[in-house]
């Protein structure tokens, strides 16, 4: 009966003195709100991480030739002829751990280029792949196929380009598929012919396309036999890189070491390289625990805000008792307990928190949705996060409310009564 | 006749133990017999303050006996004597004291609210007691909304919650012009002689107190004299 009384004073007691109460709560309003946000944004960002690399595959090992004890880069210029990774490595590999091994991935950058057909032209990043690149790397052929292995072995002159290029330089009615294309790559022009079509994936980023130029600038990716790369650009034999992508019941991490310990077995002798073999599950794993700890960090602080803004209730309750120590004498000779005036108080503390909570949880919904909706993962809070975000800022109005409540309930009725 | 206050002897002294310590009441006795109207008049510093603090139970005696309507209260704990105040006595103060952010339906359900009772039991007592002192047109004005005799009477309404055994007025005229004090005087008369209220006035004005029953005079912590 008391209770409801004081939470009808406590809400009266806001309306009368809005500016006030809104300052008060502001401490509380954008601790309530930033914590939710963050969360959001956090989840958000995870799966988005996530969903990039699973895009990569979970269950790639990518294998690369590194610095000896250091697993650090090496350049290419550094690296001599016979520090490369093989064919006849890859092929023994594969007549050893066939069975574990769903495919291969090799690639080697062909640079930059242009594809060219009557006055139109796209922008290209020419890479040399195997028929494996297809698979390991999720390209999404909608039109024809990707390149299959004899394309390799007889070094056509085919390529697999975006729908991006075919929309740029052939007009709609025409099918690309069979069409011939012109390639600069800045040392020559070969004319290849175009044997499939992969749907261009945009970046993350592209919701920020207004400041990297129009659409038909875009650069992306032509696939090439690896084979007929190496014939163009007349490069070294062999892989800094590669990437396997075991099957599906393989423990990719610890499938990693045998793939390392397989090809290092070849570099015995190298006294400058070896092989390094990195599973994408262990990456996304530390991945996520980095978040994690990212997510942890900003909400500790967060937290801060959360207790400045307690301390900021505290101060304003007292003022508050102060203000009203003659009201609080009358309840006493009017016959309220020291109970009954500690409740006011903590009741009014407790609403105000409440209410700074509330709007705390709606502006965190909104910056959360905003925030989560720019990385591309839009996601919003749990109902669990918001009653738990709501409960915690009135926690925080009992916590902090106490002591001026106990104050006022401690006053002498006399004193109180005399108060000027 | 039934008494209401009963005290024996009381003293009230403050800094006890200090070198300044200082009694203000020196062996006060007081009868007051049910429906009587009294006043107790005296200069400031006389010690009017401290035996009204007493009589009103926001202050328990030094030494001394308190029998307040059949109850020793002499030697009672905060929360008893917090119960006391609101049940056996009814304040009326000089400055209104009504909670400024609540109608003055609410100021009178006050009492009866720290008394447990019900939502509807509660406006209903109050919607009548401001029948009697003449408000119900003003109900749901805030304090503000409301003229000095108006507030006093909201006041009076509120001491008159539970059904008090006394109604302790502290100079309740000292605010008002002697117009609306004469008012307010008239409907202490009225709860004293029609509705047969015990009526203990405290006051420095000996001519509102000649409206009274009996004047108590109070000088330096003693009764003057006691006149009829």
């Amino acid at each position: 009966m008391l209770l409801i009384e004081n939470i009808k004073l406590a809400f009266e007691g806001l309306f009368a003195n809005k500016v006030r109460a809104l300052l008060t709560m502001l401490g509380i309003i954008i601790g309530i709100g930033s914590v939710l946000a963050i969360v959001t944004v956090g989840n958000s960002m995870s799966a988005s991480v996530t969903s990039d690399m699973s895009s990569f595959g979970v269950s790639n090992i990518n294998v690369r030739v590194t610095q000896r004890n250091s697993d650090r880069h090496m350049p290419s210029s550094s690296l001599n002829e016979n520090d490369y990774i093989t064919d006849e490595m890859l092929e023994s590999f594969l007549n050893m751990h066939g069975e574990k091994v769903e495919s291969v991935s090799v690639s080697k950058s062909g640079g930059p280029g242009t594809a060219r057909e009557g006055r139109k032209y796209a922008n290209v990043n020419i890479i040399g792949v195997n028929d494996g690149y297809g698979a390991v790397n999720n390209v999404a052929v909608q039109n024809g196929r990707f390149l299959r292995t004899d394309d390799i072995k007889s070094r056509r002159y085919v390529a697999v380009v975006s729908d991006r290029l075919t929309e740029n330089i052939f007009s709609k009615d025409v099918d690309p598929l069979g069409k011939e294309v012109r390639i600069d790559d800045g040392l020559g022009i070969q004319t290849y012919l175009i044997v499939g079509v992969y749907k261009y994936e945009e970046g993350p980023f592209a919701a920020f396309r207004m400041f990297m130029g129009p659409r038909s600038e875009e650069t992306t990716d032509l696939y090439i036999p690896v084979s007929t790369q190496q014939l163009n650009s007349s490069s070294v034999s062999g892989y800094q890189s590669f990437t396997v992508m075991a099957n599906s019941d393989t423990d990719s991490i610890a499938f990693s070491e045998t793939v390392k310990d397989f090809f290092n077995a070849y570099y015995k002798n190298n006294a400058r390289c070896e092989v390094s073999a990195n599973a994408m599950e262990t990456s996304m794993e530390t991945v996520n625990s980095m978040m994690g700890t990212m997510q942890l960090a900003i909400a500790v602080i967060a937290g801060i805000s959360l207790l400045v803004g307690g301390i900021g209730v505290m101060n304003i309750m007292l003022v508050s008792v102060m203000e009203r120590t003659r009201e609080i004498g009358t309840r006493k000779a009017l016959g309220a307990r020291n109970a009954a005036i500690r409740m006011q108080f903590i009741v009014e503390a407790v609403i105000i928190c409440g209410v700074g909570g509330v709007i705390g949880v709606v502006l965190g919904f909104a910056g959360g949705y905003a925030g989560s909706l720019a990385l591309g993962f839009p996601g919003l809070p749990s109902a669990g996060t918001v009653v738990l975000a709501v409960l915690f800022s009135m926690a925080i109005g009992v916590f902090f409310g106490y002591y001026p409540a106990n104050k006022a309930a401690k006053l002498d009725p006399i004193e109180a009564l005399r108060y000027e | 006749m039934k008494t209401i206050i009963d005290m024996h002897s009381i003293i009230k002294s403050f800094y006890i133990g200090l070198p300044n310590e200082l009694e203000i009441l020196h062996e006060i006795d007081l009868q007051v017999y049910e429906g009587e109207f009294i006043s107790i008049v005296g200069q400031s510093g006389s010690g009017k303050s401290t035996l009204m603090n007493i009589i009103g139970a926001l202050d328990r005696p030094t030494s001394g006996s308190y029998v307040l309507d059949g109850e020793d209260i002499s030697e009672l704990t905060d929360n008893e004597l917090s119960d006391i105040r609101n049940i056996k006595i009814g304040f009326v103060f000089q400055t209104f004291n009504l909670i400024p952010r609540s109608s003055a339906l609410r100021n009178i359900e006050l009492p009866m609210l720290y008394n447990g009772l019900g939502m509807t039991e509660r406006t209903s007592r109050a919607k009548e007691l401001l029948k009697m002192v003449d408000m119900e047109d003003r109900m749901t004005h805030k304090p503000s909304e409301l003229s000095g005799g108006q507030k006093q009477r909201v006041a009076i309404a509120r001491a008159m919650a539970n059904n008090p055994a006394i109604i302790l007025a502290d100079e309740p005229t000292g605010a008002l012009d002697s117009k609306t004090g004469e008012l307010v005087m008239d409907i202490f008369a009225d709860l004293n002689k029609n509705h047969g209220k015990t009526v203990v006035l405290i006051t420095h004005n000996t001519k509102l107190a000649a409206r009274t029953d009996r004047i108590l005079t109070l000088s330096d912590g003693r009764f003057e004299r006691i006149e009829s």
